[in-house]
């Protein structure tokens, strides 16, 4: 099975037999590559029952919670690596959650959808709407990405919460790009962050 | 290998095991009974003298023993869990779950079901016979859900089953996985726990004192003495599963099944007969109870669920009584489950996680409250076969 580049890129970043905490772990592909490819000891959260239902039933170790309030159920640097893909967006405080990821993980993957995309700027710019395209799917009213970031916001962020900036992908068309001009460039990044 | 049919297994085994005899019990197909070997230690330290455990089983055990699911049953369950119950003629009680085919596939896996101690199908309880001869009836020792575990423990070391490929149960049989998993984390390589607790709760036990009191309300009742009786407290006994009966359901349950309608009639009556679908449902639901449970095992066994706390077992802290545990876990609730909450399962997710467990966790859609795990749901099932496969 073939990962989304964002999870591909975080998968062949996590050292072998590290434990890991994969955050909004949908049906379990990323956490099943870990576990198979790397010897990983992976544990899952998910929101949605009928994902965690798919988890356990391919032998994952999932836990339904909701990432904004259930990772105060686990201890400080329980894992090596906690990830959070596609969801920091989606976070009624966004700000916390990090705080919450980097407590609960040595270091801490995080993916989300850049706002400051060459199209999502052109849309807003030229169409005055609120944008919908390739990345963004999704109409305002319905979209569950409640708190837009762009690249420098994020990096801004962490900068704020004193996390060190490892390593950061960026993707634009299902394909990694350069970091040059990543803030207009990329639909998609990937930050790997310590503190 | 070799399927056997159902029927000549237990002669199978008694023939295989030392210590194991069949029992008849109103010329209904045979449970096997084992007989403890050794006193069984309890929690108050008393010693249970010839502690016996009636058990079923169902499917082969493989030539490396490393296929037995051990099923735990609920407070007024029993061993007949895939086979017809030899009183009422009904169902097993989990036959949805457990059989050829199904989610605890019976070609597969060599399930284990026995009637924990306290109870009245068999295994010792107050209504067995102590060494003079006579009932125990409330001579018999208080246990607890551990003791009941121990004489689990002791019946998987009779079939020479040394690890458990799951333990499974739901409600009080979730207590008895869990209390397998803290005190015997060798026993069980994955720990299947439905609809549960790892601690009774204030109005958990609020309930049950209803329960009993109804009980030892009735004249009948006779402290307890009342086996050798002409009157049985058939009449506590009754409104004490009408009373638990309704803990399983939800509100919206009954609303659903019963309303506000009218039993055979089409006016109240301005008296005080069940008027109402749901005070006959009760009443029926009370008086079956009767024809196949014993008040005194009721008192027991509810007595047994309070003292309950697997964190007070360990120290004060659940995660604890699960330090170490290299078991698989699988907890899944029921969002309309009043009895045995949601809130419940994930204080126990939350103990695993701390221990480092390996846990899932779903809180599963029900419309019926807390007897949603015997009932058809597909997510369930799926959530089963997965975790065991």
């Amino acid at each position: 099975m073939t990962l989304r580049p964002d999870l591909a890129a975080i998968a062949a970043n996590i050292a072998p037999g590290s434990r890991v905490l994969d955050i909004g772990c949908g049906d379990g592909a990323l956490m099943a590559e870990l576990e198979s490819a790397s010897g990983c000891d992976a544990r899952g959260m998910e929101l949605d029952a009928a994902l965690v239902e798919r988890c356990v039933a391919r032998g994952l170790s999932v836990v339904q919670g909701d990432a904004n309030s259930d990772l105060a159920d686990y201890p400080d640097k329980a894992f090596d690596y906690a990830i959070l893909s596609q969801t920091l967006q989606t976070a009624t405080r966004p700000d916390l959650m990090l705080d919450e990821l980097l407590r609960v993980g040595r270091r801490a993957f995080v993916s989300f959808p850049n706002f400051a995309h060459w199209r999502t700027r052109g849309a807003l710019m030229f169409g005055g709407r609120m944008p919908v395209t390739r990345a963004l799917p999704v109409s305002w009213y319905e979209t569950q990405n409640i708190h837009h970031v762009t690249v420098e916001d994020f990096r801004d962020l962490a900068r704020s919460k004193g996390a060190r900036i490892e390593r950061a992908w960026f993707f634009s068309n299902e394909k990694q790009i350069g970091a040059p001009a990543a803030n207009w460039r990329a639909e998609f990044a990937v930050f790997e962050l310590s503190r | 290998m070799q399927k056997i049919p159902l029927a000549a297994r237990p002669k199978l085994v008694e023939g295989l095991f030392f210590g194991f005899r069949i029992l008849i019990m109103n010329a209904a197909p045979a449970s096997p009974v084992y007989r403890i070997p050794q006193p069984l230690p309890l929690d108050s330290g008393q010693m249970l003298e010839a502690a016996e455990i009636a058990y079923c089983i169902y499917g082969t055990l493989a030539p490396d023993k490393g296929n037995a699911v051990l099923v735990c049953h609920a407070l007024t369950g029993d061993q007949y869990l895939a086979s017809a119950h030899p009183i009422t003629g009904k169902p097993g009680w989990w036959e949805r779950m457990v059989g050829p085919g199904k989610p605890i596939d019976t070609n597969r896996f060599f399930v284990v079901c026995a009637n924990v101690i306290g109870s009245c199908m068999g295994s010792s309880g107050p209504a067995s016979l102590a060494s003079d001869g006579a009932p125990y009836a409330m001579r018999f020792p208080v246990i607890t859900i551990r003791d009941m575990v121990r004489g689990l423990v002791a019946l998987l070391d009779g079939l020479g089953i040394e690890k458990l490929h799951a333990v499974v149960g739901g409600s009080m049989g979730g207590m008895q996985a869990l209390s397998l998993a803290a005190n015997w984390p060798e026993r069980a390589a994955r720990v299947l726990v439905i609809a549960s607790t790892a601690r009774h709760s204030a109005q958990n036990i609020a309930f049950h004192e209803v329960g009993r009191q109804a009980i030892m309300a009735d004249p009948a009742w006779a402290e307890g003495d009342y086996y050798t009786r002409e009157a049985k407290p058939d009449n506590g006994l009754a409104v004490a599963r009408m009373a638990a009966h309704i803990t399983y359901l939800s509100e919206a349950g009954l609303t659903e099944k019963f309303g506000r309608r009218l039993q055979d009639r089409e006016a109240k009556s301005f008296g005080f007969d069940a008027d109402f679908q749901v005070e006959s449902y009760l009443r029926y639901q009370g008086s079956g109870f009767t024809r196949r449970f014993d008040a005194n095992s009721y008192l027991y066994i509810t007595r047994a669920m309070d003292y309950f706390d697997i964190a007070e077992e360990h120290g004060g802290k659940l995660a604890d009584a699960f330090a170490g545990t290299q078991a698989r876990f699988c907890i899944v609730s029921f969002d309309t489950d009043w009895l045995y909450p949601t809130a419940e399962s994930r204080h126990v997710v939350h103990a695993l996680n701390a221990a480092g467990a390996k846990v899932s966790f779903v809180e599963l859609s029900a419309p019926n409250g807390h007897d949603s795990f015997l009932l058809e749901h597909d997510q369930l099932d799926r959530v089963v076969e997965g975790f065991l496969a």
